[in-house]
């Protein structure tokens, strides 16, 4: 664990960040993979089942960041959030939607009065290729709009070059736009190619003010897995241990099955404890899981499996 | 696991060493090394003639058909299948709730791609099925003939009646529609058309007699009319089943249109019969006093129903009642031009 006198502050320089952020702890690339498998075994029927399933539904962030999306999409989705089963009320709702900055108006006026907030995908998602202001100003736009949360997206293409310190800066910018809106940091897993780098981005981002640190945008080949997942969540006990201050975990992209979402909360609990398993530090950013979850719900209520004619389509 | 291998195996040969049923190659290598062995003692010794290892049986391992593929029951059970004399056959897989389940999510996933097939290419892909039959029909009528205790002669001919049966559905795949459909004269300005179309994912529980022609009676209409199947075999007669699904498996049909479990109807019965996302029910292979508690869990979900007739001939010409059960009729107005 990093000493807390060793962080570099907000005026480092690149080499500064570069010697902290290298002389993190390695990753043991074999021993990650096999403990998230591991944990991946346990078994959990019955009660504690159930327990999972209504706990992963209330930490859903239900999403939709396809080009087509229309209000009337955003306004079905924010309905499904706030009563996932209309028939059914014991159904806890989802914690947020997730849209794009445009459609931010529409959720927030959908979403007035149930509790579900609106998140807001930003700085030029999914590449979070663009110039700095034009990412201040999609940030601007999203929390003027009413975003309570913003998803941003680190540059991967400066990371990976070497330029941390422009990171950070970028990240701390953004996060002084967001003013009382919760940042949350998507590392993009998937392109940051190894373990070693997932754990430095994931530190520049925490030491940069992110509230949440996220795996994926869900828009690459790699997304969520269980591995980075956990790789995020130590990041994330040691960063509370150093500094004192709690940083939340989003999972996203590729969980579709409850089995799959089970398997995320077991990792939460086994490695950071019960102090992260709430929608308030844990979240998985998700779509198509939200049906599977009732289907398992309604299973473990009647006894009989559920079908697809039974959910809504998106 | 409440049910596992009997103690001793009366199938395996009785010159097989105890260990070496499975693994053909280690009396192969065996037999190798004696070979030099014996040309260097030459005549002198004259050993005793050695009893030299027939070829091994390698006894197969009969497995489920999910989704396309031949996995093991998820629960890991199986159990002991034998003759009609009780000599004991083979181990068949003992499938499980979720085995059910999977082969639910299999059929539904195949379900759009083989029901908007043309009812031509359903045609050629069933009849497909008759020709892979025949090139194995030895193979089968063995079975039969070990499973339902007939003669072989009368194996042979039930196989021979179950080659014809996929042909006649194969032939009804394309004359459905004109026979369960039609025009309908209506008092108004309007064409009005009725087509049948498959109900979706059907749940069937073979007959539990006839192993092979019973099962491919109730098996092919559904195929025929563009349903998908999840399959329950006979419980006492599984293999015949368990092996025409590697005749499935190399004749074109996309995979999961047919899954086919081996075990307990009463136990695959039930989580079947309840399944929101199965569209209807065949309880010929239900016992006649767990038919009426499966018929009353099917009523929750509306699904479609065939019932048996108890004294169901199977050789005898199938008529249209199967084919006309898992249908379910689309009616579209049209108005005429002035």
């Amino acid at each position: 664990m990093p000493d807390t006198a060793t962080f570099p502050g907000p005026g480092a320089s690149n080499a500064a960040w570069r010697a902290f952020l290298h002389g993190l702890p390695g990753v043991d690339a074999v021993g990650l993979q096999e403990r998230a498998a591991r944990l991946g075994t346990r078994s959990i029927k019955e009660s504690a089942k159930g327990f999972a399933i209504d706990t992963a539904i209330s930490m859903i962030d239900l999403t939709t960041l396809e080009g087509a999306d229309t209000p009337g999409r955003v306004r079905a989705l924010c309905a499904k959030a706030a009563g996932p089963e209309p028939t059914d009320r014991s159904v806890p709702r989802a914690a947020a939607v997730c849209v794009y900055p445009d459609l931010v108006g529409t959720a927030v006026e959908a979403l007035r009065g149930t509790g579900v907030a609106v998140a807001s995908v930003a700085t030029a998602f999914p590449s979070g290729r663009a110039p700095l202001e034009a990412k201040l100003v999609d940030t601007r736009a999203a929390v003027a709009a009413g975003a309570a949360e913003i998803d941003m997206v680190i540059d991967r293409g400066a990371f990976l070059a070497g330029d941390y310190l422009a990171v950070f800066e970028e990240i701390a910018a953004i996060r002084e736009a967001c003013g009382d809106a919760h940042l949350k940091v998507i590392l993009e897993t998937g392109e940051l190619v190894t373990y070693d780098n997932i754990r430095r981005a994931c530190w520049l981002a925490m030491l940069a003010g992110a509230d949440f640190v996220k795996t994926s945008t869900g828009k690459v080949a790699v997304n969520a897995t269980p591995a980075n997942t956990l790789l995020l969540l130590l990041a994330v006990r040691d960063f509370l241990a150093a500094t004192g201050r709690q940083v939340g975990v989003k999972a996203a992209g590729g969980i579709r099955t409850s089995k799959d979402a089970v398997k995320y909360l077991v990792l939460v609990n086994e490695t950071v404890g019960p102090a992260w398993l709430t929608p308030r530090w844990f979240r998985l950013g998700a779509s198509s899981l939200l049906n599977d979850l009732l289907m398992q719900r309604h299973k473990l209520r009647t006894g009989s499996y559920s079908g697809p004619d039974y959910v809504t389509v998106d | 696991m409440p049910e596992t291998k009997p103690e001793t195996q009366p199938g395996t040969k009785p010159e097989t060493k105890p260990g070496t049923a499975r693994n053909g190659k280690a009396p192969g290598k065996a037999a190798r090394a004696a070979k030099p062995a014996r040309a260097a003692a030459g005549e002198a010794a004259a050993p005793a003639p050695a009893a030299v290892p027939g070829p091994l049986a390698v006894l197969k391992t009969y497995k489920l058909y999910l989704g396309g593929a031949f996995p093991r029951s998820e629960s890991g059970r199986t159990y002991a299948v034998t003759d009609h004399t009780g000599r004991w056959l083979a181990n068949a897989p003992l499938a499980s709730r979720k085995d059910a389940r999977d082969a639910v999510v299999a059929a539904r996933r195949a379900f759009p791609r083989w029901s908007g097939a043309t009812a031509y290419l359903r045609g050629q892909i069933l009849y497909r099925i008759a020709e892979m039959l025949q090139s194995r029909g030895e193979q089968f009528a063995a079975e039969v003939a070990a499973a339902e205790g007939v003669t072989t002669e009368e194996a042979a001919r039930l196989v021979a009646a179950t080659i014809d049966r996929w042909v006649w559905y194969a032939g009804w795949t394309d004359k459905i529609t004109q026979i369960g459909g039609g025009a309908n004269p209506v008092a108004g300005p309007y064409f009005n058309l009725s087509t049948p179309e498959p109900t979706g994912v059907v749940a069937v529980l073979a007959p539990r007699d006839s192993a092979l022609l019973g099962l491919v009676s109730v098996l092919a209409p559904v195929l025929a009319t563009g349903n998908t199947a999840v399959l329950v075999t006979s419980h006492p007669r599984p293999l015949p089943a368990l092996t025409l699904a590697e005749v499935l498996a190399t004749s074109d049909l996309p995979a999961g249109v047919v899954n086919i479990l081996s075990g307990d109807p009463a136990e695959l019965g039930p989580p079947l019969a309840a399944h929101q996302d199965v569209n209807a029910l065949d309880l010929t292979g239900a016992a006649p006093d767990e038919a009426r508690d499966l018929e009353v869990a099917a009523a929750h979900t509306l699904k479609r129903l065939h019932r048996p007739d108890p004294d169901e001939d199977w050789q005898a010409a199938p008529g249209l009642a199967r084919l006309r059960s898992f249908l379910e009729t689309k009616t579209v107005w049209h108005p005429k031009g002035i």
